[in-house]
C-alpha cells in the first residue's frame, strides 16, 4: 500500500509516521522547504518545539520518501501531478491520499493594511522563525484568536517590544466560553515552545486596529474599542482574524467541501474513495486534533480496525473546538473597516468601493479582476465572503503558478 | 408574476446579444435583454478577445473585415476597462509552403483593402524577438486588435434594460416566459445565447466546441502582436477531430493569453490534459522563452460551432418575429458588431451594410447545408 | 536542525551573509529591506502571509521575476532584486 501524505504539519506528520509504522509505503510532500507546517514552523534561529521534534524523529526513524518544496497541483491517470522549482514536474504514484493541507489566515481589509511591515499574525511569526530580525522593534499584535498571544510571546522572546495585543473578541464572549478555555489553557500558547510564561503586555479585549499609517512602511496604527480611538506608534503590525481551511487541493481532487471545510466521516475519509483529509482543512481544531486525525486517517487507510479509541478521543475535543469558534466570532465592526479606496484584492489592486456593488464573486472577478492574480483569490476570496457574503470561487487549475516547462516535462 | 412589453426581446447578454441590443436601442427601439447569469460571463468571458480579419471564406472575410473596421471606429469610445489594444496580428509561416499561403493571404486581404504587409524571417524576428529563429516569415495585419470582451459587453449594454439571472423557460407566440413565470411580450425576439440557443430551439445545429486557454503572469514586452501560426487555419477548418494551434496574445497589463485547442466533448468543461500539453508544447516550439514563464490559470470555454463555420443571423422560419444571432464559433467577439448591423437592418427593414444571404439562419433547412460554403 | 553554515548572496547589489536555512524573505529583512516589490498600481508591498499564499513577497531571483521569497531558502551566490 502506497500512501501519499500531502502537508507536513502536525496532521500530516502523524499520518505519515503512523502509516509507515504500520507497514505502509509512505511519501510525504510539502510545499515548504522543511517539515513542521505553520504551527511547528522552525528555522535557523527558531528550533522546533519538543512535540514537533518527537514526530519529526518518528518520521526520520521510518523509510519515508519526502518531497519538500513540492506543490501538488492535482491528479491524473498516472497519480498526483506536482511541481517543484528544483525538480520541475513531479509525478507521484500512490494508492491512497491523505490530505493535511492545513489552514491560512483570514485577512480583513482596513485602511493601510497593504503597507510593508503589516503582516498576518501567523505571517509575522512565520517570518520571524525564518530569520526576520525583530530585536528592538515595536510590534502591535491584533485581530482575533488564540494565535495572537502566541505571536506576542514569540516576538517578546526575540527581543521585540510588544506595544499592544488587541483582541477583537469581547471579554464577555470569551468569558461565556471560558470554562472550556480554562480546561485547556495550554492550547492558547502551545506551539511556541514554552509554557505559561508571563505575557509582555496585557491583551486588550474588544479592541481592534482600524487603520495603519505610514508612507512606505507602517509607522503607527490607530486602535479602537468602538468608542474611542488612540494611536500606537510601531514598526510592525501583526494582524490576523483567525484561520481559513485550505480546501483547494481537496476540491481539485473532487472531494466535497461544505461551509469552507472538507467533508469527512469519522475515519477522516472524504467523499472521494481513497482520499482522506485531516487537520485544519476539515475545520479549525488545533494541533492536538490534527495529530489525532492524522493517526485515525492512517489507520483507516490501512484498514486497521482498532481505531475506535482514537475516534472517541477525537470526539472529546468537539465542544472545545466549537466553543473556540464561538468565543472568537468576528464582530461586525471589523467587517466594516474598509473605505472605498481601501484595496481588497492585493494582487490586482481592486478597491472596496469598486467591489461593494458587484452582484457576486464571479462577476467581481470578471468585471474588476478581483481574485484574478497569482494568489487566485486565496486572500481576497475569504475576505469578500466575510464582507459581502459571496461564495468562494473554486480555484482554477493549476491551483498555484507553475512554469510552462514543468507542464512540458510531464509529456 | 409580471408582464413586460418591449419592441425587441433579446435572450442572451453575451457580446452578440449586447451588440444587437445596442444597435436596436440606438435605433430608438425599446429593448429588454435577458440572461441566465450576469452579462458577458459565459463564452464571452472564456474567450481571447481577438478582433481579427479571417479569410476562411468570402462570407467570413466580408463579415470580419466589416466588423473589424467597426471595432476600429468604436475604439476611441470604449471605456478603459475594455482594454482595447491595437496589437495587430502576425500570421506566422514555418516553411515555404506556409509562406506561399502568406502571399496568397496578402493578395486576398489587399483585394479587400485590409492593410497588411509580408515579413521575411528577419523582419519577423525584429518585431517579435521571442519567436524562435528560422521561421520563414509572416503576414502582419496591423489593424487587428485585442479587447477584453466581458467589459466590452457591459459597455455596450449601458442604458439598456438588462435583466440578469433571468433564465428563459420557453419561447411562446408573444415572446418568452422566464422560469419565475414572468412574461415578456415583444414584436421581435432575438435568440443570442450561443451554444445554449439549441436548448430553446432544439433544431438549431449549434454545437459546443471546447477550447482551452492559459494565462501567464505579467511579462510586459514579451510579445507585441497577437501571434498565430498559419496552421491555425487548418485547425479551425477541421470540423470533427481534436486539434491545437499556436496562438498567443499580449494583454495590455503584460499578461499573455495562450491558445488554442478545439474538440467536441459535449458540455464537459474539464481540462483535457493531453490536449493541453500538446497545446503548450506547440506554443513552446514557436516561442522557446515561454518555458520559464509562470502559468497562472487554465480554463475551458465553448465556442458555438456551426457546420459551415458561419454564424446564423436573421429570421427563423416558422415563427413570425423570431430571429437568431448565434453560432459564431471562435469569432463572436469580432463579428458581434457586423452581426448586430445585419440583424438591426432586418428588424428595422433598412438596407443591410452587405448581403445577409450567406448568414441567414434558414439555410440550415437546406438539404445541402454544411456540404459547401 | 540546520547546521550553522554561512551563505553569501547579493540583495540589490549588496553583499549579504546569512545562516544556512534562512529564507530569501528573511535575508531581505536582515539586509534592511522592507519593500519587496510594487503592486500593479505602484503601491509598495512586502510579505503579508509569510507562508506562500499571498504572493506579495515576490522578488526577482537570478533574473527570474515573480519568485516567492518566503518559500525559497538562500543559496550561495544568489542574486536577488527587489523593486
Amino acid at each position: 500500500m502506497r500512501i501519499a501524505v500531502i502537508g507536513a504539519g502536525p496532521g500530516g506528520l502523524a499520518a505519515a509516521a503512523t502509516a509507515a509504522e504500520n507497514g505502509a509505503d509512505v511519501l510525504l510532500v510539502d510545499e515548504n522547504p522543511r517539515a513542521g507546517g505553520q504551527i511547528w514552523r522552525h528555522g535557523p534561529m527558531a528550533p522546533p518545539p519538543k512535540l514537533a521534534m518527537e514526530w519529526i524523529r518518528r518520521i526520520q526513524a521510518q523509510r519515508i520518501e519526502t518531497h519538500f518544496g513540492v506543490t501538488v497541483l492535482g491528479r491524473d491517470s498516472n497519480g498526483l501531478v506536482a511541481y517543484s522549482e528544483q525538480e520541475g514536474h513531479v509525478c507521484l504514484q500512490c494508492d491512497k491520499i491523505i490530505l493535511a493541507t492545513g489552514a491560512r489566515e483570514l485577512f480583513l481589509p482596513f485602511p493601510g493594511w497593504t503597507l510593508p511591515n503589516v503582516f498576518g499574525a501567523g505571517g509575522a511569526q512565520a517570518l520571524l522563525k525564518a530569520g526576520m530580525p525583530v530585536e528592538g522593534k515595536r510590534i502591535v499584535v491584533a485581530g482575533s484568536g488564540p494565535l495572537l498571544l502566541a505571536v506576542a510571546a514569540t516576538f517578546a522572546k526575540k527581543g521585540a517590544h510588544v506595544v499592544g495585543i488587541l483582541e477583537q473578541a469581547g471579554i464577555h464572549s470569551l468569558l461565556q466560553f471560558a470554562p472550556e478555555l480554562i480546561r485547556h489553557p495550554a492550547k492558547l500558547i502551545q506551539g511556541v515552545g514554552f509554557g505559561t510564561r508571563l505575557f509582555p503586555t496585557r491583551p486588550r479585549f474588544g479592541t481592534w486596529v482600524c487603520r495603519a499609517m505610514g508612507n512606505d512602511i507602517v509607522r503607527e496604527v490607530i486602535a479602537t474599542d468602538g468608542k474611542r480611538e488612540w494611536p500606537l506608534p510601531c514598526d510592525i503590525l501583526a494582524c490576523g482574524f483567525g484561520l481559513v481551511p485550505n480546501v483547494e487541493l481537496a476540491q481539485a481532487l473532487g472531494c466535497d467541501v461544505e461551509k469552507g471545510k472538507v467533508s469527512v466521516d469519522e475515519h477522516q475519509a472524504t467523499s472521494q474513495s481513497g482520499v482522506y483529509c485531516v487537520g485544519e482543512s476539515t475545520g479549525i481544531g488545533g494541533e492536538d486534533v490534527a495529530l489525532l486525525e492524522g493517526e485515525i486517517a492512517a489507520l483507516a487507510a490501512l484498514d486497521i480496525p482498532n481505531v475506535t479509541s482514537k475516534i472517541h478521543e477525537r470526539w472529546r475535543w468537539e465542544s472545545f473546538v466549537s466553543n473556540l469558534g464561538r468565543a472568537f466570532a468576528l464582530r461586525k465592526e471589523v467587517l466594516q473597516l474598509a473605505e472605498d479606496t481601501t484595496t481588497v484584492c492585493r494582487c490586482e489592486d481592486v478597491s472596496f468601493g469598486v467591489l461593494k456593488n458587484q452582484p457576486d464573486q464571479r462577476s467581481a472577478k470578471l468585471y474588476t479582476r478581483c481574485g484574478m492574480g497569482p494568489c487566485q483569490g486565496r486572500v481576497c476570496g475569504p475576505a469578500c465572503h466575510e464582507l459581502f457574503g459571496w461564495e468562494l470561487n473554486k480555484p482554477r487549475w493549476p491551483l498555484s503558478p507553475v512554469t510552462l516547462d514543468a507542464l512540458l516535462d510531464s509529456q | 408574476m409580471a408582464s413586460y412589453d418591449c419592441d425587441v426581446l433579446i435572450i442572451g447578454a453575451g457580446i452578440v446579444g449586447a451588440a444587437c441590443a445596442r444597435a436596436l436601442h440606438q435605433a430608438g427601439l425599446r429593448v429588454i435583454v435577458l440572461d441566465a447569469a450576469q452579462p458577458g460571463t459565459g463564452t464571452t468571458a472564456a474567450c481571447m478577445g481577438h478582433i481579427v480579419t479571417m479569410d476562411d471564406s468570402k462570407s467570413q472575410m466580408q463579415l470580419t473585415a466589416y466588423s473589424r473596421a467597426a471595432w476600429e471606429r468604436l475604439a476611441a469610445e470604449l471605456s478603459p476597462d475594455c482594454e482595447d489594444l491595437a496589437a495587430g496580428t502576425l500570421w506566422v509561416a514555418e516553411d515555404d509552403e506556409e509562406m506561399d499561403a502568406v502571399e496568397k493571404k496578402f493578395r486576398y486581404y489587399s483585394e479587400w483593402n485590409v492593410p497588411c504587409e509580408i515579413l521575411d524571417g528577419e523582419g519577423l524576428r525584429r518585431f517579435e524577438p521571442n519567436l524562435r529563429a528560422g521561421l520563414r516569415g509572416a503576414l502582419r495585419v496591423p489593424g487587428d486588435r485585442v479587447v477584453y470582451a466581458t467589459n466590452c459587453t457591459r459597455w455596450m449594454l449601458q442604458g439598456i434594460d438588462v435583466r440578469p439571472v433571468t433564465p428563459v423557460a420557453a419561447l411562446d407566440e408573444h415572446g418568452a416566459r422566464d422560469i419565475s413565470g414572468n412574461v415578456y411580450r415583444a414584436k421581435s425576439v432575438v435568440l443570442a445565447c450561443g451554444s445554449d440557443s439549441a436548448k430553446l430551439i432544439p433544431e438549431l445545429p449549434i454545437e459546443p466546441r471546447k477550447g482551452h486557454l492559459c494565462i501567464t503572469d505579467r511579462y510586459p514586452g514579451f510579445c507585441h502582436h497577437q501571434i498565430v501560426e498559419l496552421g491555425y487555419l487548418k485547425s479551425a477548418h477541421q470540423f470533427t477531430s481534436e486539434s491545437v494551434a499556436f496562438n498567443i496574445q499580449p494583454r495590455p497589463n503584460g499578461q499573455l493569453l495562450l491558445g488554442s485547442s478545439r474538440e467536441f466533448t459535449g458540455w464537459d468543461a474539464g481540462i483535457n490534459n493531453d490536449l493541453l500539453q500538446k497545446m503548450i508544447a506547440r506554443a513552446h516550439m514557436y516561442m522557446p522563452a515561454l518555458a520559464n514563464l509562470l502559468l497562472l490559470r487554465v480554463w475551458t470555454g465553448f465556442r458555438p460551432a456551426t457546420r459551415d463555420k458561419l454564424p446564423l443571423i436573421g429570421a427563423w422560419p416558422g415563427r413570425q418575429g423570431l430571429y437568431i444571432a448565434a453560432g459564431h464559433e471562435g469569432l463572436g467577439i469580432t463579428t458581434s458588431l457586423g452581426t448586430a448591423d445585419l440583424l438591426a437592418a432586418e428588424i428595422l427593414g433598412t438596407t443591410p451594410p452587405f448581403s445577409p444571404t450567406p448568414f441567414r439562419a434558414s439555410r440550415i433547412l437546406d438539404p445541402d447545408y454544411g456540404h459547401h460554403e | 536542525m540546520a547546521t550553522m553554515n554561512k551563505i553569501r548572496l547579493k540583495i540589490d547589489g549588496k553583499d549579504v551573509e546569512v545562516l544556512e536555512g534562512t529564507t530569501l524573505a528573511a535575508a531581505i529583512y536582515q539586509a534592511g529591506g522592507t519593500t519587496f516589490h510594487h503592486s500593479v498600481s505602484g503601491q509598495p508591498r512586502g510579505p503579508l502571509c509569510g507562508m506562500g499564499i499571498c504572493f506579495d513577497c515576490r522578488v526577482t531571483l537570478n533574473g527570474t521575476p515573480h519568485v516567492r521569497s518566503c518559500m525559497n531558502l538562500c543559496r550561495e551566490g544568489m542574486e536577488v532584486t527587489t523593486r
